[in-house]
């Protein structure tokens, strides 16, 4: 998500503001109704945090972590295949598609020129890709794996799959680092008789490094708790071994959720709220961890 | 070594014995020794530069002298930074920016077709209007240049060293040479570009207003760098500031905008090309009298 | 340095002039290192195009083997979809009207909601409350969508349609999908168009504040027109993710494809169509696999024309500011 960079200070606009009759009935009405749409939002989500941690906090024990799924014991049933499925596959993806965006998003943002056809065709399918719905990059992944004669149920094949889908979201995030530090340095490095791409290695990409992990790690987190793409790979719900390479069958979590969401038995449910809390225990460490390294950059400036 | 003026030395000078010692304050007197057709170690012969459709100056021909300080002066918008920043191929990176005529460096054309702008920047250096260091130490913003041009470094200690002495730097930094380099105050990050350009042994180096930014103290340290550097470097400075102009330069090119016919756009265009001491005592041009005078600009 | 340059003979002060030195502006290096690297930047920003023609190639050739045994006309215009009974019948209709249900309840509960909360962050929240509260709203759109679908089946239809409202639905319903699929797209409206409000120039709401108007006046008259294309996008973008989204509608909305009426009614969306097929170990190269590659070309067509409206209408947006 983009943020705006008018940052208006707020005194001059309250004293215009009560000047000018903004205390009458409508327009209260108004401001409450306002209030209302943000409050609403809020709420839902502290709803939904709040039941899922009440659903699930019964199951949130050991053996969700070291068990394996099971079709007839919920009651002793866990997610350890799963965890791991994600933690690995995370990183396939990360190892994928970091490289990729930040290199693609170095080519648009330092090397293409506005006017440069092609490099306007990579932009146009930038943002296009950025909307397209997750579950075709299933498909595409699916293609590709059986075009390579490669079994679809693989992590490498999920990877893929994800890194594809996250790209766009770290080619964005990466150009926004990259323009955000100053022109100056660029010409510093330049004027000294230094060529483009070593005042990219050298100065603009290690200047950007914050910049870049924030956006890439919300990237990431995207892609562990993205499922759709994955159901196209097949397979990969039932899952009772960790998995152990790239070609390795696997199970993440949110399919983990799925299936066990899905099963008519209460208990499998109350299983699927307590992954859905480590899920989210996960993906908030990574928002943390965004945060803190944004809030530590820029502070040192 | 008091021989005679030579016979390139204007006719109509005064006459008299060069001083041995070329004083600081003594700016004006040295000027009028100045030969008239300096040997330029570059030349600017019908200089355009367009940005798009928009022509920023119009068919500028002027030489830089070796071992001189040409300062640019003029109002805004005159073309003067854009004049600048075509001597070194700066204007490469804004896109859309044409430069037609020929920019000579040692009789080489910087816009011909084998010339790998990389390498006329390494020879034509640059210092901008705010200090710009790295977000790096002291040290590294130093080494950064000699490395990554390549330079065969004896010793990048010595070389640190003698380049912010160069830069009247040395004394105030090297017990902290480890430290960042924003830790230091404006006018110290300021000689620090300018001791980071002269480590990779420029010919000539160019400075954008260098010292809009600072105050007035540190500005004339940095004018009394300037005509130290005048001895290893050639210098081209642009400057708002006419007493600048007439405190450190030899010579002095006075440009001005005007719209171009048809168009709202303004044009910047070289009006007269002289010896400092000429330019403001006894100007050529109308325009340019009215400028030092302060009638316009 | 006042050594090394002996100023008793400047050369600029008479004797011969000396010859310029050699110099060559030619490389000094050949630097193959960058450009290889070079060659990599453009490949990998080449790998958003192979992206996209893999989509397409992925997608079209088994589409079109699906195509020669069903027609065009029959999967376009039938209304009854039923691929997996003795009896099969292709007609896209009811996963197109499960998917317009779905994203049409999503919209209503999206858009408001959204531009309500953008208006309050944009123009009325102290820069220290928008601050805290928009990463906050934010979080919504970082929950996973199987959490998403969870919280549907087991509390907002059970709990808040039937038990709060006493709305007569089943398990699944696309009202139930369509509202909390509403609550997940919230940020992406909010979002965009807080960004397209900020971009506002203020000398524009002074004028309109100069003139007499108040706070409330000025957003809608003078704000909001401004802002429009920015908006639109918002709400062109939040289009497009309803209609590609797959695990809440997969989860809650039901598996029955058939034409929906009312929406208290179960119904089944081309992206819960296609995770309900792909779970069901389809053999590549059947019928039934084909299907899956024939709905998704219907989804990828239908995004990807509104994902090129939603590019004009931002491009358009960063135009203007």
């Amino acid at each position: 998500m983009t943020t705006s960079t008018v940052e208006p200070t707020e005194q001059p606009r309250r004293l215009v503001a009560a000047a000018n009759g903004d205390r009458d009935l409508t327009s209260l009405v108004f401001l409450v109704l306002l209030w209302g749409c943000l409050a609403f939002g809020i709420f839902s989500l502290a709803v939904l945090l709040f039941n899922t941690a009440m659903e699930g906090a019964g199951r949130l024990d050991a053996q969700l972590f070291t068990n394996y799924t099971s079709q007839l014991r919920p009651e002793s049933a866990g997610a350890r295949a799963a965890i791991f499925g994600s933690l690995l596959v995370m990183l396939t993806t990360a190892a994928l598609s970091i490289p990729l965006g930040v290199a693609a998003a170095s080519y648009l943002e330092e090397f293409a020129s506005r006017e440069n056809k092609f490099a306007q065709l990579v932009e146009l399918n930038v943002q296009n890709l950025a909307a397209v719905p997750a579950i075709i990059y299933g498909m595409l992944a699916a293609g590709f794996a059986v075009l390579i004669g490669l079994p679809r149920n693989t992590v490498l094949a999920g990877a893929i799959a994800l890194a594809l889908l996250i790209l766009p979201v770290i080619i964005v995030s990466t150009r926004e680092a990259l323009r955000a530090v100053p022109r100056e340095i660029r010409q510093g490095s330049l004027a000294l008789g230094a060529s483009p791409m070593q005042t990219l290695l050298r100065q603009t990409l290690p200047a950007a490094i914050p910049g870049i992990a924030t956006g890439t790690i919300l990237a990431l987190s995207r892609a562990v708790g993205e499922a759709a793409p994955l159901l196209l790979l097949g397979g990969l719900v039932f899952v009772r071994f960790d998995p152990n390479g790239l070609l390795s069958g696997f199970t993440t979590m949110p399919i983990q959720i799925f299936d066990w969401a899905g099963r008519p038995q209460v208990a499998f449910q109350e299983l699927a709220a307590a992954a859905s809390i480590v899920l989210l225990g996960l993906l908030l460490a990574m928002n943390a961890l965004a945060i803190i390294i944004r809030n530590k950059f820029s502070s040192q400036r | 070594m008091h021989s005679g003026p030579s016979p390139e030395v204007a006719g109509g000078a005064p006459v008299a014995p060069i001083s041995t010692n070329i004083s600081v304050e003594g700016s004006h007197e040295r000027a009028e020794h100045l030969v008239d057709s300096p040997h330029a170690v570059m030349t600017c012969t019908d200089v355009s530069v367009y940005y798009g459709k928009f022509r920023a100056v119009n068919e500028c021909t002027m030489p830089i002298a070796r071992h001189e300080i040409t300062a640019l002066i003029g109002p805004s918008g005159c073309g003067k930074s854009t004049i600048l920043r075509a001597l070194n191929r700066m204007n490469d990176l804004i896109p859309g920016t044409r430069v037609t005529g020929q920019v000579a460096f040692h009789e080489i054309d910087i816009y011909g077709k084998d010339v790998d702008p990389i390498e006329v920047r390494r020879r034509i250096g640059m210092v901008f209007q705010k200090p710009n260091p790295f977000p790096k130490s002291i040290y590294d913003n130093i080494a950064y240049g000699p490395r990554v041009t390549g330079m065969k470094v004896a010793s990048m200690d010595d070389l640190v060293e003698e380049s912010l002495r160069g830069a009247a730097l040395w004394d105030e930094v090297k017990d902290k040479l480890k430290q960042s380099a924003y830790g230091l105050s404006g006018g110290q990050q300021q000689r620090l570009c300018i001791a980071r350009t002269i480590a990779v042994r420029p010919e000539v180096i160019l400075m954008d207003e260098p010292c809009s930014a600072l105050d007035p103290i540190a500005t004339s340290r940095i004018e009394d760098l300037m005509v130290e550097l005048r001895k290893q470097y050639t210098i081209v400075i642009v400057t708002h500031n006419m007493q600048q102009a007439a405190r450190v330069a030899d010579r002095t090119a006075f440009f001005t905008a005007e719209a171009a016919e048809g168009s709202g756009d303004r044009t910047g265009h070289l009006v007269e090309f002289d010896k400092t001491v000429k330019i403001f005592g006894n100007p050529a041009d109308k325009r340019t009298e009215d400028y030092i005078s302060g009638r316009f600009g | 340095m006042s050594s090394s340059a002996p100023s008793a003979a400047p050369p600029r002060q008479g004797g011969p002039r000396p010859s310029p030195p050699v110099v060559s502006l030619r490389s000094s290096r050949p630097r193959y290192g960058e450009k290889i690297l070079y060659a990599g930047l453009v490949l990998a920003a080449g790998v958003s195009i192979l992206t996209t023609v893999g989509i397409v190639l992925s997608l079209i050739f088994p589409a079109i083997r699906f195509f020669q045994e069903v027609s065009i006309g029959e999967f376009l215009t039938g209304t009854s979809w039923t691929p997996r009974f003795a009896d099969k019948s292709y007609g896209v209709l009811p996963l197109i009207t499960g998917t317009m249900w779905t994203t049409a309840i999503a919209l209503a509960v999206s858009v408001p909601m959204g531009l309500g909360a953008a208006i309050y962050l944009s123009e009325y929240a102290a820069p220290r409350v928008r601050k805290t509260l928009k990463p906050v709203l934010e979080l919504l759109a970082g929950v996973p969508s199987v959490v998403y679908g969870l919280f549907a089946v087991t509390f907002v239809g059970p709990v808040i349609l039937q038990g709060v409202f006493g709305i007569n639905v089943g398990t699944f319903s696309v009202l139930a999908a369509g509202l909390v699929l509403g609550v997940m797209i919230i940020p992406t409206v909010a979002s965009l168009a807080e960004d397209a409000m900020s971009a506002v120039p203020r000398s524009l709401r002074e004028a309109s504040y100069g003139l007499g108007a108040n706070r409330m006046r000025t957003v809608l008259r003078v704000v909001f027109p401004a802002a429009i294309s920015g908006i639109a996008a918002s709400i062109v973008l939040a289009l497009s993710r309803a209609v590609g989204e797959t695990m809440i509608v997969a989860m809650a909305a039901g598996g029955q494809a058939r034409m929906v009426g009312s929406a208290t009614e179960e119904g089944q969306t081309m992206t819960g169509f296609i995770a309900a097929t792909a779970m069901g170990e389809s053999v590549q190269g059947t019928l039934a696999y084909n299907t899956l590659f024939a709905v998704g070309l219907t989804l990828f067509v239908i995004t990807l024309l509104i994902n090129l409206i939603s590019i004009k209408l931002v491009n358009k947006f960063r135009e203007v500011y």
